[in-house]
């Protein structure tokens, strides 16, 4: 296996000027002062390139056996499982709702 | 030939089994994968907190944040990966010096790296964003109150990947200091791709955290 991935080396200033124009172009997306949801998709989608470019070619993780690919999968489905999973917690209904309810109980019991 | 289809068959659905260097290999993914987590963690606290805080609620990080300097360490980071792999391909050739030399410029990377983060929070905390604060921009009452988070959950994360900057350099320094020994040979260097593994997890978790925390 180690054998195999290291006989063909990627070409790495190939991968470090998409690198760099992908920071360009994601400080370029940032930079107009909007809050969408469209600027929020662009710049997760250009993370998201950068970090498999990064993961594939320069930790060889394309080169490896597949196995190794759906450990790594893993934490990253399960990160995305955890932001969906917090997000009804902290939306601003309930949030206000958890706010009062303290302050009434507090009142009732200083009477 | 029935019999060669048959091994060819065996070695589609079988993968090479471990050799003692893909054994060191494996355990650094898996404790990269659980670092992942870690990181996934906080920044899922983070887009929470943010989420919660609503609009009014959160200054954007770019009003207080300087994007220019955290683009140019984002810049920084990707030139010190590109270093570490080529130190990788000079072992991998048998070439000792060459490989010393990269991984030197890999550690002046992450050195510089620590120092812009570190003048950076020092500017940051003199503006005002401290634990418990932030810079008052006239903001109103609703933002300043939410956004008193964004101080906590910036200097965790910033912190925390820092943190795993200042053990990356470390580590290069033990492997660079190994490698000026002698230790590393074009047949015996999954060390070196080992320490690799872990640099360019610290410059992909930064990609992250600057889109994250800085841009959006």
């Amino acid at each position: 296996m180690a054998q195999d991935g290291h006989k063909e080396h990627p070409k790495y200033m190939n991968i470090f000027w998409w690198l760099l124009a992908l920071t360009i172009i994601e400080v370029a997306v940032a930079i107009p002062d909007y809050a969408t949801l469209l600027k929020g998709i662009l710049l997760i989608g250009l993370a998201c390139s950068k970090a498999i470019l990064v993961a594939n070619y320069f930790m060889h993780l394309k080169f490896e056996r597949k196995t190794l690919a759906v450990i790594v999968i893993t934490p990253f489905l399960i990160c995305v499982l955890l932001v969906f999973a917090l997000m009804p917690d902290l939306t601003s209904d309930t949030r206000h709702e958890g706010i009062e309810k303290p302050a009434e109980v507090a009142d009732t019991s200083a009477h | 030939m029935e019999h060669a289809t048959t091994l060819d068959h065996t070695e589609d659905v079988y993968e090479p089994s471990l050799t003692p260097d893909s054994m060191g290999k494996l355990g650094m993914w898996i404790f990269l994968v659980g670092d992942t987590m870690s990181f996934g963690a906080l920044l899922a606290a983070y887009a929470a907190l943010r989420a919660g805080a609503g609009v009014v609620g959160w200054v954007p990080p770019s009003e207080i944040l300087g994007i220019n300097l955290t683009a140019f360490m984002t810049f920084l980071l990707i030139c010190s990966s590109v270093t570490m792999v080529k130190a990788l391909e000079s072992i991998q050739n048998g070439n000792v010096s060459r490989m010393c030399t990269f991984l030197g410029l890999t550690i002046a990377g992450g050195v510089i790296f620590l120092g812009l983060q570190a003048y950076e929070w020092t500017h940051l905390i003199n503006h005002g964003l401290t634990l418990t604060g932030i810079p008052d921009h006239g903001l109103s009452g609703a933002a300043i109150s939410g956004s008193t988070l964004f101080g906590p959950t910036f200097y965790a994360i910033t912190g925390f990947h820092g943190m795993h900057v200042t053990g990356g350099v470390i580590y290069l320094i033990v492997i660079l200091i190994h490698g000026l020994r002698g230790r590393y040979t074009a047949e015996f260097n999954h060390e070196v791709e080992i320490v690799g593994l872990y640099w360019h997890f610290v410059d992909l978790i930064w990609i992250m955290v600057f889109t994250f925390i800085y841009l959006l």
